[in-house]
């Protein structure tokens, strides 16, 4: 038994479901990253896979075309993050409550306008437009995370990223506008989680009410557990998936593990990592904190 | 000044979300007006409609009360889902082993041990708040998940063959329905939950006005470092706070297990943790706010049935989300003003 279990380890199939599943987490978290060195919480991550996955399947078919759908997902996940930025930097509301209330308001929506759309609340039609757009995705989202390492350290918008969030008054009096840079990073962010959320829809072929079923939050995690940094992040969510790919192999090979113990380990990992038990994880500065200027 | 800071975000926030829900409505081709009469109709228009308001706006009074004591103290307490799920389910257990209790010992019994569970729970977030310094937002959601992983495991020694609930409560344990002394609620869950639940608001705002230990709480929310300077211990207070919280969220048992089903069921909250919140917010975190909130989302969410042949019922999360930011959005723009207005009266006198 044991022998076939690590057999089946050592499989192109068991490589692809470690990918599969790790997407869209890095594509959560690296948007969460963005958001976060910004100063800007954003537990709406959630939402914005959500709300990426129903546009990329509405993208997809209206469109009639992998394309559509990709861009879709991307436009509403970046619309969702310019609501977000209008109601926690332009208006100043609480970034927690806006959050919750975001998530809310993706998956009331999404059902919502799924009933209008497709006449069912709960599934679309099955979209077979999607073709095999899932290569280029994963080629796609390594090479957004490379792009974003650079991008967070080495560009002079990556240094006013970083400098809005650790210390925002002292980023503006030299001349940097944390109102905006803010706004860049969560439509960015919101983006990225739609992309995340496309691959959700491409790879299932259709939305289901509720698909993005915790993955924000885990991206969450995986983000910290990263210490706010894009590859550590990316790096953390490949554990995540890495996790996940054994539990159901260990399912499939009758091995005890019990699936819920190993479901939980990300989060216990994350609460251990954030009580400063295993290695430093500083989060930003400024996160969360009222912009005043 | 101060009735104005109280009913102008919830006035505002309820104005906007009715404009983004008539306009949803019209986008799917119906009537707003129609839809919101027929929503008053099944809500309020009839003795079921009545109860089942009451029924559903019980557990948003915990649920609200325990994020407003949280936020009293400056803590965003988020994981009232997973602890009103440990609650209800410790409630659930207590109930079915209270056989050879009288009523008075078996109901308080259940509710302390669901209060104990809850409290478990927020204590965690709470002690390594106090003493690492961790996120409460981010731990409380980790918990969340955390619980809900744990239940998996839980429900397999614990639920009956096949089903997905708990053996059921001794009668003894169980709560009395509403319409055993009205008649007119006939058929609705509505119990005698309800009472307990007005009854912890007022505890609530007494512990929270009138005693040390609410002052301190407050002192904390208002400024931690103010406290701390004046000799109140911070941590214990944020530990308190957040198990406090806990144990509130984890006294829902009471309206579902005790007065409703009689069991505990897996996915029986349905988001009334993440809910209070909202309830929270709309409320103001203040004991009475919170009652009025949980009376207006209790009403929203049973209205929801009552409109779902004309539009998909999934409008009132919308409607509620729309609520939500308003208030969070709202807030500080009338603080602002109201402050303006203060300083300005100040300068004239």
């Amino acid at each position: 038994m044991i022998a076939t279990l690590f057999a089946s380890l050592f499989t192109a199939g068991f490589a692809a479901a470690v990918i599969r599943i790790t997407v869209p987490y890095a594509l959560a978290a690296l948007g969460g990253t963005l958001s976060e060195r910004s100063g800007v919480i954003n537990i709406a991550l959630e939402g914005l896979l959500l709300i990426g996955a129903f546009t990329a399947t509405l993208g997809a078919y209206f469109g009639h075309s992998a394309m559509a759908g990709v861009i879709g997902g991307v436009a509403g996940g970046a619309a969702f993050g310019a609501l977000y930025a209008l109601l926690v930097v332009t208006l100043r509301g609480d970034q927690i409550v806006c959050g919750v209330a975001l998530n809310l308001l993706a998956d009331g929506l999404t059902r919502f306008l799924m009933k209008a759309t497709f006449d069912s609340s709960s599934n679309s039609p099955r979209i077979d437009a999607w073709g095999d757009v899932g290569t280029r995705l994963i080629v796609l989202t390594v090479a957004l995370v490379a792009l974003f390492h650079v991008v967070v350290y080495k560009t002079p918008f990556g240094l006013r990223l970083r400098a809005v969030g650790e210390h925002p008054e002292a980023a503006a009096s030299l001349g940097v506008r944390p109102a905006r840079i803010r706004w860049v990073a969560l439509v960015v962010a919101g983006g990225l989680a739609g992309l995340g959320g496309a691959w959700l829809a491409a790879d299932q072929r259709q939305f289901v009410a509720g698909m993005s079923n915790g993955r924000g939050y885990i991206a969450l995690a995986a983000m910290i557990f990263g210490a706010w940094r894009p590859v550590r992040a990316a790096a953390a969510c490949l554990l995540c998936g890495l996790a996940e790919a054994l539990q159901i192999a260990l399912q499939a090979a009758g091995v005890g593990v019990p699936g819920w113990a190993v479901q939980m380990l990300p989060y216990v990992l994350t609460m251990i990592t954030l009580a400063g038990f295993i290695g430093r994880s500083h989060a930003p500065r400024a996160l969360g904190r009222l912009d005043r200027s | 000044m101060k009735l104005a800071r109280a009913i102008l975000p919830p006035a505002w926030a309820t104005l906007i979300a009715l404009g983004v829900a008539s306009a949803l409505i019209i986008a799917v081709g119906g009537a707003p007006l129609a839809v919101y009469r027929l929503l008053v109709a099944g809500t309020w228009g009839n003795g079921y409609g009545i109860g089942q308001v009451l029924f559903k706006t019980t557990p948003l009074i915990f649920t609200g009360l325990a994020v407003s004591l949280a936020l009293r103290a400056g803590l965003f307490n988020i994981g009232a889902e997973g602890q009103l799920t440990v609650g209800a389910f410790a409630t659930a257990l207590v109930g079915a082993h209270a056989a050879p209790l009288p009523a008075v010992v078996a109901v308080p019994l259940a509710l302390v041990a669901g209060a104990a569970g809850g409290a478990l729970v927020g204590a965690i977030a709470g002690a390594l708040k106090a003493w690492r310094g961790a996120h409460e937002v981010i731990n409380t959601i980790m918990l969340n998940f955390i619980v809900r992983a744990v239940m998996v495991g839980l429900g397999a020694h614990f639920f009956e063959r096949e089903q997905i609930h708990t053996t059921p409560i001794a009668a003894s344990a169980q709560l009395p329905r509403l319409s055993n002394w009205i008649a007119q609620l006939h058929g609705s869950a509505a119990n005698a939950a309800l009472f307990f639940a007005i009854a912890v608001a007022i505890g609530a705002w007494w512990l929270v006005e009138r005693t040390r230990t609410g002052f301190r709480l407050r002192a904390v929310g208002a400024s931690a470092d103010a406290a701390a300077t004046s000799g109140i211990s911070v941590p214990r207070v944020q530990l308190f706070a957040l198990a406090l919280s806990g144990a509130v969220a984890g006294l829902v048992g009471a309206n579902f297990v005790l007065g409703y089903k009689h069991y505990y069921e897996d996915g029986f909250s349905g988001g009334i943790g993440y809910i209070g919140i909202a309830v929270a917010v709309l409320g103001g975190a203040r004991p009475l706010g919170v009652v009025l909130a949980a009376l207006l989302f209790g009403t929203l969410s049973q209205g929801a049935l009552a409109v779902n042949a004309v539009v998909p019922k999934e409008i009132v999360d919308v409607l509620t989300a729309v609520i939500i930011f308003s208030v969070a959005a709202a807030a500080p723009a009338v603080r602002r003003r109201i402050a303006l207005a203060s300083i300005a009266e100040a300068a004239r006198a």
